[in-house]
């Protein structure tokens, strides 16, 4: 079957005055009919700005698409005129952003910012788009959804705005959805709220969902296949077993150490990820990883490996999983193993 | 017997927002063991920072008492409460807007220790260094301003600035939140290891409950300013009393496949407003559990097993 979205060598750079910030290295990844697929990195890994470049939402000046290819249906956005793309976004791919409290629009009211797009993009008439505005206000769980409408955003909780996101960016039956870490700003049982609307929601209408978050609970909540980033590139990906519990890349393996272990037992000390990310104004010509990683061998330092395939669907760019590099993968995963 | 450190009797804050009263925080009582780290969590709103902002002296308490080291904290002379600002410390949770951005690292650093004219001269920059070389920063970075600087290393510096002036009792406020996870881990294990060799005790505000599982002795769960549940941090996971730690425990996604999910509790609506509360118990609007007497009377805080204590009419 042929996928949705298909990101082919995806290159982004900014401009400063520091010189060129290279935010996206070389990213391809796919996502299936259907499919939730988690993005998963640390601030400035690129996970938003790849997001960004798909919804064509990058700023025009200083920053530049240097490489790669958006294939989305069969269609390559990087080569759609803006009036092309204007259709697509809002109906065929939609996004929900991170801060409810910025990304309403605090003059208008919430039932009108719902119809507006489905007046422009479905062609209905005023009547029937807030029919259809109420009809989302109540599937995204909002309760009296008739007064809801004509209240502003202000008048609304952080758990209220982000459902009201959510009914606008579903309000033209998009086929993907990407959301850019939706709950982050949520506490944890709006958050649980939240997470149960959108899979509720992905189950009814099967839309594809790309879901960037930080946070690897929500990630084994929500998706099927995941993408780990750092320092510009995707440094492993597989299903979302693959990568939380059998890990080959050490960077992965590091982000799940520093969790805290939540199950019962004996306080241990945290295995934290020494040093910081890289300058992504000169990344480093092998491993971006290599200088923090406990792992690393001469050749790491040097160049940077093309993905191994570890087995089928999950992939790892990291020297360790060449057949010639010594085994220590069970060391380093050690401390997640006995449950 | 463990000594307490501070005691916190019937704590109130009240702030007043036009003709009404928001009662951030309302008759909270509980203590801090000396050496020991207690666990705060809540949503936003709960009260948690108010009551940590109230506790070093940065908010002034509408009511209540607060009792350090056996001396009631209002009677102190204006000498004593100099040195109880002192000893009591704080570190704030974001590391961009809490460090004086046109002040060199080692001045801020240095700030409080030439306020209660700890050292001055070779021996002040002496301290600066081996603060900065303790929180794990170098020596030279004194000389540089906080925009110079990561998140986490930022955090370093707050952490630095606060052991400074030898604290005894540090309130972290969400001190991780602003951090990337494999850095959140770092700042942790620093903070444990600063406690345990200058015997620090740490309030640790936090939401995210799994760190604070990490980190704490004991937690406390606070909910519309008021203090819901209290236990040994193995008890409240393990086995907790009150509906709403329940529900907040069941809400944490768990970052694994394999194992079996717990059901899930998943509360409906949002808090109330703590302008106007809810009668009786705070959490009622929300409890899967309300029965008539939760809307009648606020229920007791009570020792319902040894040293764990919750305020519900269901026990």
């Amino acid at each position: 079957m042929a996928q949705l979205l298909e990101v082919d060598q995806l290159k982004v750079s900014f401009r400063s005055h520091g010189g060129e910030v290279q935010a996206v290295r070389g990213v391809s990844f796919n996502i299936g009919h259907g499919e939730v697929l988690a993005v998963v990195g640390e601030s400035g890994c690129g996970k938003s700005v790849t997001a960004q470049a798909i919804m064509k939402l990058l700023p025009k000046r200083g920053c530049r698409i240097k490489q790669g290819s958006i294939h989305f249906d069969g269609k390559d956005l990087l080569k759609l005129s803006g009036k092309e793309m204007k259709q697509i976004k809002g109906s065929q791919i939609s996004m929900v952003f991170q801060d409810p409290m910025t990304s309403l629009n605090p003059t208008m009211k919430i039932g009108i910012q719902i119809a507006e797009g489905i007046i422009k993009h479905k062609g209905l008439n005023k009547t029937q788009a807030k029919a259809r505005a109420l009809e989302l206000l109540k599937l995204a769980g909002i309760p009296n959804p008739e007064s809801r409408y004509n209240q502003y955003p202000h008048e609304l909780s952080g758990g209220m705005r982000q459902r009201v996101l959510i009914a606008i960016a579903l309000a033209c039956d998009p086929k993907l959805l990407i959301a850019d870490e939706p709950t982050t700003a949520l506490d944890v049982t709006i958050q649980a709220q939240i997470l149960d609307l959108m899979k509720d929601l992905q189950h009814k209408f099967g839309t594809s969902i790309m879901l960037i978050t930080h946070d690897l609970g929500v990630v084994a909540e929500m998706a099927q296949n995941v993408i780990v980033m750092y320092a510009g590139i995707v440094v492993e990906s597989g299903t979302v077993a693959d990568i939380l519990e059998r890990p080959k890349h050490p960077y992965t393996m590091g982000l799940l150490n520093s969790l805290p272990n939540y199950e019962e037992g004996e306080k241990e000390r945290l295995i934290p990820i020494e040093g910081s990310p890289p300058d992504l104004y000169d990344p480093p010509k092998g491993c971006p990883f290599a200088a923090r990683c406990e792992f690393a061998m001469e050749i790491c330092v040097g160049e940077l490996p093309e993905p191994f395939a570890v087995n089928d669907g999950h992939h790892s760019r990291c020297w360790l999983n060449d057949p010639r590099a010594p085994k220590v993968t069970e060391f380093a995963a050690a401390g997640r193993d006995e449950s | 017997m463990t000594e307490m450190l501070l005691e916190v009797e019937n704590l109130k804050k009240y702030f007043n927002v036009g003709k009404h009263s928001l009662k951030a925080v309302d008759n909270v009582s509980f203590s801090v063991r000396r050496g020991e780290t207690l666990g705060l969590v809540g949503e936003s709103g709960s009260g948690k920072s108010t009551l940590g902002r109230t506790i070093v002296g940065l908010n002034e308490a509408t009511g209540g008492k607060m009792v350090f080291e056996g001396r009631d904290v209002s009677t102190l002379s204006k000498k004593e409460k100099r040195k109880y600002n002192r000893i009591v410390q704080m570190i704030f949770q974001d590391p961009h807007a809490s460090l004086n951005p046109r002040m060199k690292v080692g001045d801020i650093i240095a700030e409080g220790m030439d306020a209660h004219k700890l050292a001055s001269g070779k021996e002040r920059m002496h301290r600066i260094f081996s603060l900065l070389e303790r929180v794990g920063l170098q020596g030279d970075h004194a000389k540089r301003y906080p925009h110079e600087f990561s998140g986490g290393q930022r955090q370093r510096i707050g952490i630095a600035r606060a052991l400074a002036v030898e604290p005894k009792f540090i309130v972290a406020d969400e001190p991780i939140s602003a951090l990337d996870v494999s850095i959140q881990a770092q700042v942790i294990n620093l903070m444990e290891d600063l406690q345990r060799e200058m015997g620090l005790t740490f309030l640790f505000i936090a939401h995210d409950l799994g760190m604070v599982k990490h980190i704490s002795d004991r937690i406390g769960v606070m909910y519309l300013g008021s203090f819901m549940e209290l236990a040994d941090s193995g008890d409240l996971f393990s086995e907790p009393l009150h509906p709403y730690t329940q529900a907040l425990l069941s809400a944490i996604p768990a970052p694994t496949v394999s194992r079996e999910k717990q059901e899930r509790i998943i509360l409906k609506g949002d808090p109330p407003s703590p302008i106007s509360p809810p009668s009786g118990c705070r959490f009622r609007t929300r409890c899967p559990h309300a029965m008539e007497v939760c809307a009648a009377a606020v229920p007791e805080w009570k020792e319902i097993r040894p040293q764990h204590w919750t305020a519900c009419h269901l026990y």
